[in-house]
């Protein structure tokens, strides 16, 4: 028998491995299939004029993101993982060198105060997107997500579902640390 | 006490498979005939134990024994009876069990009814089989124990989802699983004839009734998963190319492709080695979409809660006996006598051409639904993969696969006469145009489903056409030919048909389905294909486990009224979610299919009527395809043990059955 | 692993219960642009329920991108244009239909690879394994009415 004909019989076997390297591959701990991954990273903020959830404080304009680094969160009280979130965004609202902004995804104004009064109230400016076309623009899929945008403007770092101490800890900080330069 | 003692037989049943994997392969090398024949009580006992435990967890279920984590997790006492039942298999565990149930079953049935396999090919296919059993018995005790305990129990279980809390439930799963667990016999003894080093005839015949009954079961079972889908989820579709509905699509193409290949085999002692690889790759095919369920690599509708550590037992599993099976087969079957030659144009290589589609077929689903996979891990990006893909790729293979089965059976083994075939098919064209423009009158002229018809049509007719010609139906004496005739060419008459009107309920119902989606208050009415439908009234009702908003829709054509429609919206409070019922009126040619939506808030509500064209005879086409094996199941010539003992004593008449 | 699954939960939970998915409030009133709407829905994969498109989805997300589809059409976007749209926020993966592109080659030639490879190897083994068959002699009277006879209870 010929050489590459005994070859040929062991082409199923490597086809099998490759396949198997492929699957074993895909069971990697910290990959999500259903994760969708952010195609804005590195492009600037869409625009957007979001009007508060309290009347008479300040909303929020896509434009005023310049000159700081800005740490964007979609919420809302009906998503449950928010409310395991709300702890690390505290925390996270300590560090100087952002600013943390929530946007209330299509939440009703009083449910998202009761949330807040509930949970805490990390951001500094909570406006409201009722419509879900400002999520939209940015490509956000479910709540909660999270967006850091530089100080020219531009998403930097996208987070979608709540984060978790090992995110923040070796991904945002690091690059908030850049960032702050 | 039951659940432990359910626990101590599956664990008994590892023992047992142990024994059975390791023994009878031990003395079937050395001759032994003492300790091969150890194979068939270790495969009863194994059946036995493997029982035990499914009545065990059975009764957890059924008398809701919440102390049972699994029980607790996917019932509830509020639940019917028969969706305690079925719901045993609606979760991973259970269906674990039903999985290595299925695999004893098997095994048990050929140990109990291969009295004419040969001592050797016998205990080696237990062996194997029993080796299958052993990892995933040991997967269930050691990863995904069903007999789990809570303590404390929980006062009341999580309610099984709403969605699988249907008659489907009952018969979708089981039949699925005989199907595609069931080539796992076909595996076995592929293994066994690589071991033996040995490919013949004979056993491809006795191979050939295992496949074809897990086949047939296959071919139910994905019907059964059609029509499911087609009532429960409210728009009418039947098939969505989702990667778990793929994972069966996949083995049933390679179960096809066997069955076909191992004809061959039998009739010309050809095309070994590559039949042997298909009954591996086909159990493959069952473990990869058995992988893709339960190990949460690719997002599904239909996946179980997934867990990459189990994933990776599955993945281990497969290496073993996968990888083992190909590389037995790159060490021995380059050592397989080559078999009989053929022309090209003959019927062996119609059945050859039939493979190198079919395997084709298989490729591109598979190609398809693990390309998103292969991208991410490499790093690729991320791109999605839905129908539109396989309607540009599958069905340019299959179409014509289609139009070329009716030639196959015309062509006669070692070199035929293909003229001699086409001008028996005359009558056929003349069917495939008609059909095609009876379509096009009716329907219009978008060139796809034309094409369906027509394949449709001239596979039907083809398929008729030789029955008749074989039959000489015309002829005096036609009855007594048919009576004759070899039950396996009736099932295969059976299954072409089948396939023929399936092909042509897939083509109605894509291209020409019709739809009217509007707000109705009371008393308002719709239209959709020549029919009126006018919703009398919206109401509310008590379900044994969920609140029904019923509403009451008329259906009328020219004026008269030709049933009431009842379709509902379900919401199950335990499990907070909603389901519809369609309301569904068929005139055996076409669906009338109505769903209630939402209340649009202004004392409407959203309904939606479909209108489809010939779709039950997608299920009525793969039933009669699952016929033609049940069939072809009962060939005297593959019914073994007693009866064919008896027969043997009978003097065959000269002439009959020389030909085989 | 759980806090992903506890995400896609949140998104499964909002979107649970099976489709009834366009909805007559958002219907367009011209036919023709609506039939383009579904047309194109039909092609976007829902990013929610990922097996499904946002035709058949009843997702909220769904709700809205159906909306923001017949928004696009009715201020004169091709069809290109409008999908080209939602890609610019979601990637790729939003389209059910791969696009053509150097990363999915493999993906869209791989069929006809496969059955051109399967179909040379089966040339390549006959070729190697020429056969000569005679063309059968003629058949006498006799043989041929026993032929018949034969080929009645053949398979």
């Amino acid at each position: 028998m010929s050489r590459s004909k005994r070859l040929l019989f062991v082409l199923p076997l490597a086809a099998f491995a490759t396949l198997a390297a492929w699957f074993w591959m895909g069971l990697a701990p910290n990959r999500d299939p259903s994760l969708v991954p952010s195609v804005m990273i590195g492009r600037p903020v869409p625009a957007f004029d979001l009007a508060p959830l309290v009347a008479g404080k300040p909303g929020l304009k896509s434009d005023e993101l310049k000159g700081r680094v800005t740490l964007i969160n979609f919420f809302a009280s009906w998503c449950v993982p928010c409310r395991a979130e709300v702890p690390l965004l505290m925390d996270l609202a300590r560090d100087k060198r952002l600013e943390l902004d929530g946007i209330a995804y299509k939440n009703k104004p009083g449910d998202t105060e009761a949330f807040l009064a509930e949970l805490g109230n990390p951001f500094t400016r909570v406006v409201v997107d009722d419509t879900g076309r400002t999520a939209i623009d940015f490509g956000v899929y479910g709540v909660p997500e999270s967006y850091l945008v530089d100080k020219d403007g531009v998403i930097r770092f996208r987070e979608a579902g709540p984060l978790t101490p090992d995110v923040i800890e070796t991904q945002l900080k690091p690059l908030l640390a850049k960032l702050s330069q | 006490m039951i659940p432990e003692l359910g626990h101590f037989a599956l664990a008994l049943a590892l023992v047992v498979a142990f024994i059975q994997m390791t023994l009878p392969m031990w003395g079937a090398a050395r001759n032994d005939g003492r300790l091969m024949a150890l194979a068939k009580p270790a495969a009863m006992a194994q059946l036995l134990c493997i029982l035990v435990a499914f009545g065990a967890l059975m009764q957890a279920f059924i008398v809701s024994d919440f102390s049972v984590a699994v029980v607790a997790r996917n019932s509830n006492s509020a639940q019917p009876l028969i969706y305690r039942i079925a719901g045993l298999w609606g979760n991973h565990e259970g269906s674990l069990l039903l999985w290595v149930a299925i695999l004893a079953i098997y095994g048990a049935a050929v140990a109990a009814f291969g009295d004419n396999l040969p001592p050797r090919l016998q205990a080696r296919a237990l062996a194997v089989q029993a080796a299958i059993a052993l990892g995933f018995l040991a997967f269930m005790l050691f990863a995904s124990n069903p007999f789990a305990r809570l303590d404390p129990a929980p006062p009341d279980g999580a309610e099984l989802n709403p969605i699988l809390q249907d008659p489907g439930l009952a018969f979708h799963p089981p039949m699925l699983y005989l199907g595609y667990v069931g080539l796992s016999m076909a595996f076995s003894f592929a293994i066994a004839a690589l071991i033996e080093g040995r490919v013949d005839a004979a056993w491809a015949r006795w191979v050939r009734p295992w496949t074809l009954a897990a086949w047939l079961c296959l071919t139910a079972g994905i019907c059964f998963g059609s029509r499911w889908a087609y009532y429960t989820l409210g728009w009418g579709g039947w098939w969505f190319w989702d990667p778990v509905e793929n994972a069966s699509l996949m083995p049933w193409l390679a179960a096809t492709a066997l069955l076909h290949s191992a004809i061959v085999v039998e009739k010309r002692d050809a095309l070994k080695g590559w039949t042997i690889l298909l009954a591996i790759l086909a159990f493959g095919f069952s473990l990869i979409g058995t992988f893709l369920v339960r190990s949460g690599v690719i997002t599904s509708v239909h996946a179980f809660a997934s867990d990459p550590l189990r994933g990776l037992f599955i993945l281990v599993l497969m290496a073993i006996y996968i990888g083992g099976a190909l590389a037995l087969f790159a060490w021995r079957a380059p050592f397989l006598k080559p078999g009989g030659l053929f022309a090209p144009l003959s019927r062996e290589g119609a059945l050859l051409i039939n493979n190198l589609f079919l395997a084709t077929a298989a490729a591109t689903v598979l190609l398809g639904t693990l390309y998103p996979l292969i991208l991410d891990v490499l790093g690729l990006g991320t791109v999605s993969v839905g129908p539109p893909y396989y309607n540009a790729t599958f069905m340019p293979i299959m179409l014509p696969l289609a139009a070329l089965t009716a030639i196959g059976p015309l062509l006669s083994w070692k070199r035929a006469d293909v003229a001699g075939a086409m001008s028996r098919l005359k009558f056929a064209a003349l069917v495939a145009a008609a059909a095609a423009l009876l379509a096009w009158w009716l329907e219009g002229g978008r060139p796809l489903p034309l094409i369906g018809i027509a394949v449709a049509g001239w596979l039907f007719a083809g398929t008729l056409g030789e029955f008749a010609g074989r039959t000489r139906v015309f002829e005096a004496g036609a009855i007594g030919r048919m009576r004759r005739m070899p039950r396996s060419a009736w099932g295969m008459t059976l299954a072409h048909g089948g396939l023929a009107i399936a092909i042509l309920g897939m083509t109605g119902s894509a291209a020409w389905k019709q739809e009217d989606i509007r707000d109705l208050k009371p008393g308002e009415s719709g239209t959709i294909a020549g029919y009126v439908y006018r919703l009398e009234s919206v109401g509310a009702a008590e379900g044994p486990n969920y609140h029904v908003t019923r509403a009451r829709i008329t259906l009328m054509r020219d004026g008269d009224t030709v049933t009431v429609l009842e379709p509902e919206k379900r919401f199950y409070p335990e499990a907070e979610t909603t389901t519809t019922e369609a309301a569904i009126h068929t005139t055996g040619f076409a669906d009338v299919y109505g769903v209630i939506g939402e209340p649009d808030g202004k004392g409407g509500w959203a309904v939606r009527f479909y209108y489809e064209p010939l779709v039950a005879f997608i299920w009525i086409g793969a039933l009669i395809m699952a016929l033609g094996g049940v069939v072809s199941l009962s060939d005297r010539r593959y019914r073994i043990g007693a009866p064919l003992r008896a027969r043997a004593a009978r003097i065959v008449p000269a002439g009959k059955g020389a030909a085989e | 692993m759980i806090r992903a699954s506890a995400f896609a939960l949140a998104l499964l939970l909002a979107a649970a219960g099976a489709a009834v998915a366009v909805e007559p409030s958002e219907m367009l009133k011209d036919p023709v642009l609506e039939a383009r709407a579904r047309a194109i829905s039909k092609e976007l994969r829902c990013l929610v329920c990922q097996n499904q498109s946002i035709d058949d989805s009843n997702a909220d997300l769904a709700h809205d991108l159906r909306l923001i589809v017949r928004e696009r059409l009715t201020a004169g976007d091709s069809d290109d244009q409008v999908k080209a749209y939602l890609v610019a926020r979601y990637g790729d993966f939003i389209l059910l239909d791969p696009p053509f592109e150097a990363k999915t080659l493999l993906l869209w030639s791989g069929p006809a690879l496969v059955l051109l490879l399967g179909a040379g190897a089966v040339v390549l083994a006959y070729r190697r394994r020429r056969i000569d068959v005679a063309p059968p002699a003629g058949l006498s009277e006799d043989e041929k009415k026993r032929l018949a006879r034969l080929m009645d209870g053949d398979a």
